[in-house]
């Protein structure tokens, strides 16, 4: 009988073109993605005067530095962002690869539009110079951030070389209460395992709440997986991502489609496969989810309080916790539900796309906005959907301020999105780290249902407590 | 990329967890072309509060550390994004070792494409270290990574764990793309072979 094998292993397997001495693997890249900050990968590539091995496995996008107020030339926030644009656009075109730039639909964050064109798919293994890659594993791919260095080892060679994961599952039992979203079932697991809990690991999420999600909630949960400090996460493939994925632009067609499927079918973990870690959380306890600190670990329940450093036995912690509520500019003891916002953003790869703004939207209908609150859709065509939908009216008939062209924009800052110094900002990004947002920016992250709650009440609101309409 | 053998130098603390890689190089700085002096930035905004003034209980800014090449950190250092600057900015500040419990994935990758040696240590070791540093007037730490040991007064000889392959790369200063390309037929065949039939890849 074979040994028992876990959808990682399987993956890995199909991959691994040999073994060096060390142990190491080379593994194939199937599917790449560039973006404007590539450039030092170009630039190695052309130290060396080579060129791109497999342009058709490459795409670039442009996503970090690009303009939300429009897809303009004039619209960028500064010269130097423009020349950064063009020069991805320069490095594409010279080494043959699509190029998905302003005005064209197709565009918007890479790690939206990668599993939207059907580029991403199931049992592939996918890189990009980004750490929220993790999200496409959602469709049962391998999918991980590299450094510059790599970058250019993949285009040059459309391979890298990987020690093997140790391999983590975790499993949601039960169902999924009402008003929990995906990501605060994946804050809660990274309050649970903490933010170097994954170190060197694959996650593999699984159970009966993870089945009954969307492929968007999927992609929201792996997105953070990098969050728990894991190397990649995925979710075995099912009928509900076959569905999702069939008719996409890059998606196998005829022949092609029913080779894949019968390949896609066999991606799973079988019964018996043994991982180094293995958690299960019990889905009914989770409950809508805020950050309140300066790591996505420093995650709680909606009904909690801000941690009191008296209560820390520890020494160096009560220090650092000090640090942290300093930095936050919040007091010991608060409800979090009396903390007054600033601001709200709703976008980045982890909740930007059609779902996620249809749960915001369903919030924001009939009130009013009484903070700043702006909404960047993930791509310019779940921008279209969106708007077919009416969702653009409801924002802004609500007084937010919808955004008309997709890109990363305030979870990172980087295209002069950015949240002011002590300025307080509920956003659905992934990352509320010191200066994340801007220098001196207090991120408190939340789903966008929970965002959209605090954009019309002025203060973290639990989501449940006001009625959708 | 310069070889890694031993190094006998100056150490610093940071005894604080998830140092994340926008702390160690804020965003705003990514645009910069490879050949800008990167070490510029470092720890920016921990380094200076948003006044340009600076923060005095930054080991960066006390006389002591000023010419550290190791820092002693806390658990998952580098966390974060994959942004290859923040290795960067260590290595163009002039540092060649991190000394931790544990690291960020993608940082741990990034070190050994710039000849910086990142070593996981157990942290009752690594406080051990960051005490000595704090408390003692000399604060010189040796690496050898040869011997995978790490050396100071505090602890005398540890040893490390590292990757052969990693270990290698770093004592040669080797490059990937080099490295690689003797493994040209491999990579050919299996392209040959997985690819051909894989329409639908």
């Amino acid at each position: 009988m074979t040994k028992p094998k876990t959808l990682l292993d399987r993956i890995w397997e199909r991959h691994e073109i040999t073994i060096n001495r060390a142990g190491q693997s080379l593994l194939f890249i199937d599917r790449h993605f560039c973006h404007e900050l590539s450039f030092h990968a170009f630039n190695m590539l052309e130290k060396r005067k080579m060129r791109v091995r497999h342009p058709s496995r490459t795409i670039a996008v442009a996503d970090h530095y690009t303009p939300t107020t429009g897809e303009k030339a004039s619209d960028f926030k500064s010269s130097d962002r423009f020349k950064l644009y063009n020069t991805l656009k320069k490095n594409a075109l010279k080494h043959d690869l699509d190029f998905l730039g302003l005005g064209d639909q197709r565009r918007g964050i890479i790690h939206v539009i990668g599993p939207e064109q059907g580029f991403s798919l199931p049992g592939t293994t996918i890189v990009c110079g980004d750490s929220h890659t993790a999200t496409h594993g959602a469709l049962g791919a391998l999918a991980f951030g590299i450094g510059a260095s790599d970058v250019s080892h993949v285009l040059a060679t459309q391979t890298l070389w990987q020690p093997k994961p140790k391999k983590m599952r975790v499993i949601l039992k039960g169902s999924r209460p009402p008003y929990v979203s995906a990501k605060d079932i994946i804050l809660s697991i990274i309050r649970h395992i903490g933010a170097a809990g994954g170190t060197g690991q694959v996650i593999e999420y699984a159970g009966p709440i993870i089945s009954g999600l969307s492929i968007e909630e999927r992609l929201t949960i792996c997105n953070m997986s990098i969050e728990a400090g894991a190397r990649a996460g995925m979710i075995a493939p099912d009928e509900t991502t076959y569905k999702w994925i069939e008719g996409r632009p890059h998606a196998p067609k005829n022949d092609n489609w029913k080779e894949a499927l019968s390949a896609w079918t066999q991606l799973k973990t079988d019964e018996g496969a043994v991982f180094d870690k293995e958690y299960e959380i019990d889905g009914q306890l989770i409950t809508p989810m805020v950050t309140w600190g300066t790591s996505p670990e420093d995650a709680l329940p909606i009904t909690g309080h801000v941690p009191d450093p008296y209560e820390e036995t520890n020494i160096e912690k009560r220090a650092n916790l000090r640090k942290k509520l300093d930095y936050m500019g919040l007091k010991p003891g608060t409800s979090l539900e009396e903390i007054t916002v600033d601001s709200v953003f709703i976008g980045s790869c982890t909740n930007s796309r059609i779902e996620d703004l249809r749960e915001a939207a369903a919030v924001a209908k009939g009130r009013a906005a009484c903070v700043r609150a702006i909404v960047v859709p993930g791509s310019g065509l779940i921008k279209k959907q969106a708007e077919n939908e009416g969702l653009d009216r409801i924002f802004i008939e609500a007084g937010f301020d919808w955004r008309p062209a997709a890109g990363c924009s305030m979870c990172v800052g980087v295209n002069g999105d950015l949240v002011s110094p002590k300025e307080r900002c509920v956003s659905t990004s992934n990352r509320n780290f010191r200066g994340r947002q801007g220098p001196e920016a207090r991120t408190h992250l939340t789903g966008p249902a929970m965002a959209a709650a605090a954009a019309v009440t002025g203060k973290l609101t639990d989501v449940r407590s006001l009625q959708r309409n | 990329m310069v070889p890694f053998k031993i190094l006998k130098a100056q150490a610093a603390p940071i005894n604080q967890d998830n140092i994340d890689t926008d702390q160690i190089l804020p965003a705003r700085f990514l645009m910069m072309p490879r050949d800008q002096r990167y070490g510029t930035y470092l720890f920016q905004d921990l380094r200076e509060d948003n006044n340009g003034l600076k923060t005095p209980d930054f080991f960066l800014n006390q006389k002591k550390f000023a010419e550290a090449q190791i820092i002693v950190a806390g658990r998952n250092f580098g966390c974060g994004s994959s942004r290859e600057g923040a290795v960067f900015t260590l290595i163009d500040s002039g540092f060649r070792s991190v000394i931790a419990p544990s690291f960020g994935d993608i940082f741990y990758n990034n070190s050994f494409n710039n000849g910086l040696l990142p070593i996981v240590l157990p942290e009752t070791l690594v406080k051990k270290l960051q005490q000595f540093l704090i408390n003692e007037a000399a604060t010189e730490i040796t690496i050898d990574l040869e011997t995978q040991q790490v050396f100071c007064k505090a602890t005398s000889w540890v040893k490390f764990d590292i990757d052969p392959h990693r270990r290698e790369r770093l004592l040669k200063g080797l490059d990937m793309i080099d490295y690689t390309q003797q493994f040209r037929e491999a990579i050919n065949r299996y392209e040959n072979n997985h690819l051909v039939d894989k329409k639908w890849l």
